[in-house]
């Protein structure tokens, strides 16, 4: 079971920081080691930047799972922004349609355990990424 | 807004990033850097980053740039107090910080910049 969760908006560079705050919480909480924890929030980094600036804003759903066997944090980044019309491009280094250096999607990805994304243009996008103990 | 402060040491100028930073902050942060390097005509920039927990790209791609911009202005920034952890991360985000110089602490970071401000005096003696 997921012992907590809670959701965040994102819609500004302090909320940035907000969901970097929240997923040290819960990546403390579960046991994550100092390298993993660093890892998850400069992923959970990333991925906020990516929703504000490409999105338009959007909400992260961070769970932090605590169940025999499975400990980590899984998070939830939507969007309602124009969606990406190419995903493999866009997980690739340098691939940038504004004035970032295209590493965000990547480099969550490296940083991830589990990675998953669902984009249609028009239409938004969801990322989900998970970093287990 | 918040401002991060900078202090100026001899030629110096040392910076010391205690809060967790939100992205205007740290633009804010190169802007003030710049107009300082040449206000107070420093040779060197020190950065200690050893209280911030993450680096992600766009903490990253400011220091790179105010390396790149100090260097312009014939200042040498040197990045110090980096955390394993962090630098583990930034790797596999892949960031390498080539432009930056790094050291692993205040002491060794300024010992770079003044070595590097000896050999300049001494090149200065030539020319007289």
């Amino acid at each position: 079971m997921t012992t907590k969760s809670e959701r965040l908006d994102i819609r500004s560079s302090d909320d940035v920081v907000r969901v970097r705050q929240l997923v040290r919480t819960m990546a403390i909480a579960v046991g994550l080691s100092l390298v993993d924890q660093t890892k998850i929030i400069t992923a959970a980094s990333e991925l906020a930047r990516n929703a504000l600036d490409y999105g338009g804003g959007g909400f992260v759903l961070a769970e932090q799972v605590d169940m025999v066997g499975r400990r980590g944090v899984r998070l939830t980044f939507e969007d309602r922004g124009p969606g990406i019309a190419d995903i493999d491009a866009a997980l690739k280094d340098g691939f940038t349609t504004g004035k970032g250096m295209g590493l965000g999607l990547g480099g969550a990805r490296r940083l991830s355990n589990e990675f998953s994304i669902h984009s249609k243009p028009g239409e938004g996008t969801k990322i989900v990424i998970a970093r287990w103990k | 807004m918040d401002r991060i402060p900078i202090l100026k040491f001899g030629n110096a100028l040392l910076v010391t990033i205690q809060v967790d930073m939100h992205d205007r902050l740290a633009t804010a942060l190169e802007e003030d850097l710049t107009s300082k390097i040449v206000e107070a005509n420093a040779k060197g920039v020190l950065i200690d980053i050893s209280a911030l927990e993450i680096v992600d790209s766009f903490i990253g791609r400011m220091l790179d740039n105010i390396a790149a911009v100090s260097r312009i202005l014939d200042a040498d920034t040197v990045v110090v107090g980096m955390r394993p952890a962090v630098a583990i991360t930034l790797v596999e985000l892949g960031l390498s910080l080539t432009g930056v110089k790094t050291a692993l602490n205040v002491e060794r970071g300024m010992a770079l910049i003044q070595a590097r401000l000896r050999t300049s005096d001494l090149d200065d003696d030539d020319e007289e």
